[in-house]
């Protein structure tokens, strides 16, 4: 991991008393103390401005030999119809580069292009404004997915799992007698998500309460995101929604609570504590 | 006596080896040369079949335990848990019912008292999938209340409701299978709850049974239902609802 990095108090002091934004004096301040400690271990740095920068790369023509092309740096343009393709001659490529890395003509090994190669790779390209694609999404603090979010996740399953694990160790699946359509048990009840429905059907028609109603449901649920145009997703924003849906998950949430626990045989009303629990998972 | 090589000797050459190196990737973890750099961290799950279902990077308010719950990363364990262990229960189930064919009900008998782990397994797929319900519902109700369905998620909203539905659907079909009255009688009550629908009530009765009433022919319909047709379906929705929170922008929020 990279050491922490303790910005240049001064500078940065300096930059929010011109008034620069409290995050770009933060940045200059970084790169400062960085820079500091770059010339504290004699590494040599590259041009600071751009007087610099023309002092350098004409010394650095000089050094190449090539001084016959006289470019600006601000204007390789001019150079580019000249030289054909756009591109810059191999002696040229390297003054420039050699002038960049600040280390006066000479070429480090690690730079890897001779002077004397013909072959030049166009390392900038043109982009007409309209090729620019405009993203417009603000700076998010975001982490490496590996090792923070998949630890979590990986530590969420194995707690699952393993609760998973030791339920199914002590509680053992229901399995009844074998089925006969013949004998219709005393106590018949749907599974514990159905409920809701077969509470329902007590006391409206079967077509209301098993099909159209959940239909309605189903669509209305799926319909939420068209028809809540609140932009806000803050609780105190939408509390409409979240009262509606709350109302919701409670009217169901009762519905199957009384279905599974608080009707017995021939699903009529039973307390649990009168007449046992009918209700099975 | 011959110096015996470290484990960390053992290691490197394990991982410095043609076939080790493979399998593994670049930025994968056991791969050797693993440093802790952004580089890494990055290839770590963009390099890797499972993870780069994630992005690289993950918005920091979306770990904390208490923003999601990983309630639908759970949902989805839940389901990948019930392939495996359905998958096994599968090996030892025949979808076989009627007078004198009762075998279906056999081998749920035998499942629970002489197959090896058969106990185990077949509870960890009946709790499972009842858990499986509830962190649906529950991710649904998560999302709802942080407003996570609102532009541009509303239509990762709209499959999470069929994945709903699929999951409802999936747990149903299983209800009935160990052939027992508990499962008859419960789905009875289900299945004429949709011979009410209105108009076609009949037909849609006619196509859930494969007849007028439950039977045999039920039983295979179901079986092929829950172990086949359902799940192919809930993979696909499955593959969109993960692949549209990544077009979308990854999770939703901070609030």
């Amino acid at each position: 991991m990279s050491e922490e990095i303790t910005p240049d108090q001064e500078v940065y002091d300096r930059l929010l008393a011109e008034g620069k934004s409290e995050r770009i004096a933060r940045a200059k301040a970084k790169a400062a103390a960085v820079r500091a400690s770059k010339i504290a271990e004699g590494a040599t740095l590259g041009p600071k401005s751009s007087e610099e920068a023309q002092k350098a790369l004409e010394s650095a023509r000089a050094a190449a030999g090539g001084g016959g092309v006289a470019t600006k740096t601000a204007a390789p343009a001019e150079s580019a119809g000249a030289q054909g393709g756009g591109r810059l001659p191999p002696e040229e490529r390297a003054a420039r580069v050699a002038a960049s890395l600040g280390n006066g003509g000479k070429q480090p090994a690690s730079m890897g292009v001779p002077t004397s190669s013909t072959h030049t790779h166009r390392l900038l390209a043109l982009v007409p404004p309209a090729g620019i694609q405009q993203v417009q999404s603000k700076q998010m603090d975001k982490v490496y997915t590996w090792p923070h979010l998949l630890l979590v996740e990986f530590v969420a399953l194995l707690a699952a799992g393993s609760l998973l694990l030791i339920a199914s160790f002590f509680l053992d699946a229901p399995l009844g007698s074998l089925a006969n359509p013949q004998e219709v048990p005393a106590i018949n009840k749907a599974p514990w998500y159905f409920m809701g429905l077969q509470e329902l059907l007590a006391y409206l028609h079967p077509m209301v309460a098993g099909v159209s109603l959940p239909g309605v449901f189903v669509v209305l649920l799926m319909a939420a995101p068209y028809v809540d145009k609140n932009p806000s997703a803050k609780p105190e924003n939408r509390k409409l929604a979240n009262m509606a849906f709350t109302f919701f998950l409670a009217f169901w949430g009762l519905l199957v609570v009384i279905g599974s626990f608080l009707r017995g045989a021939g699903y009529a009303w039973a307390w649990p504590w009168v007449q046992g629990l009918g209700f099975t998972l | 006596m011959p110096k015996l090589p470290t484990f960390d000797d053992v290691k490197g050459n394990v991982q410095d080896n043609v076939i080790w190196k493979s399998i593994f990737r670049p930025g994968s973890i056991y791969r050797k040369g693993y440093r802790d750099t952004s580089r890494d961290r990055a290839l770590a799950s963009m390099n890797n079949v499972l993870y780069h279902l994630h992005p690289v990077k993950v918005k920091r308010h979306g770990l904390k335990l208490t923003y999601t719950y990983c309630l639908g990363g759970l949902s989805f364990f839940m389901f990948i848990l019930l392939t495996i262990t359905g998958i096994f229960l599968m090996f030892f189930y025949t979808p076989a019912a009627g007078a004198g064919t009762e075998i279906a009900y056999l081998n749920m008998r035998e499942i629970s008292a002489s197959i090896t782990f058969g106990q185990l397994v077949r509870n960890l797929h009946r709790w499972g999938a009842h858990a499986m319900v509830f962190t649906v519902f529950l991710h649904m109700a998560r999302v709802f209340y942080h407003g996570a369905y609102k532009p541009p998620r509303e239509f990762n909203w709209v499959v999470g409701v069929i994945l709903l539905l699929l999951t409802l659907f999936l747990s149903f079909t299983g209800y009935l299978l160990p052939w027992d009255q508990l499962a008859l009688w419960a789905v009875t009550v289900g299945t004429n709850m949709a011979g009410f629908t209105p108009v076609f009530g009949d037909q849609v009765q006619f196509v859930l049974l494969g007849g007028v009433e439950i039977g045999p022919e039920t039983l295979l319909r179901w079986y092929v239902l829950h172990v086949l047709f359902i799940p192919f379906i809930t993979v696909i929705f499955l593959a969109v609802h993960f692949w549209r929170i990544r077009k979308d922008g990854g999770i939703s929020g901070p609030l």
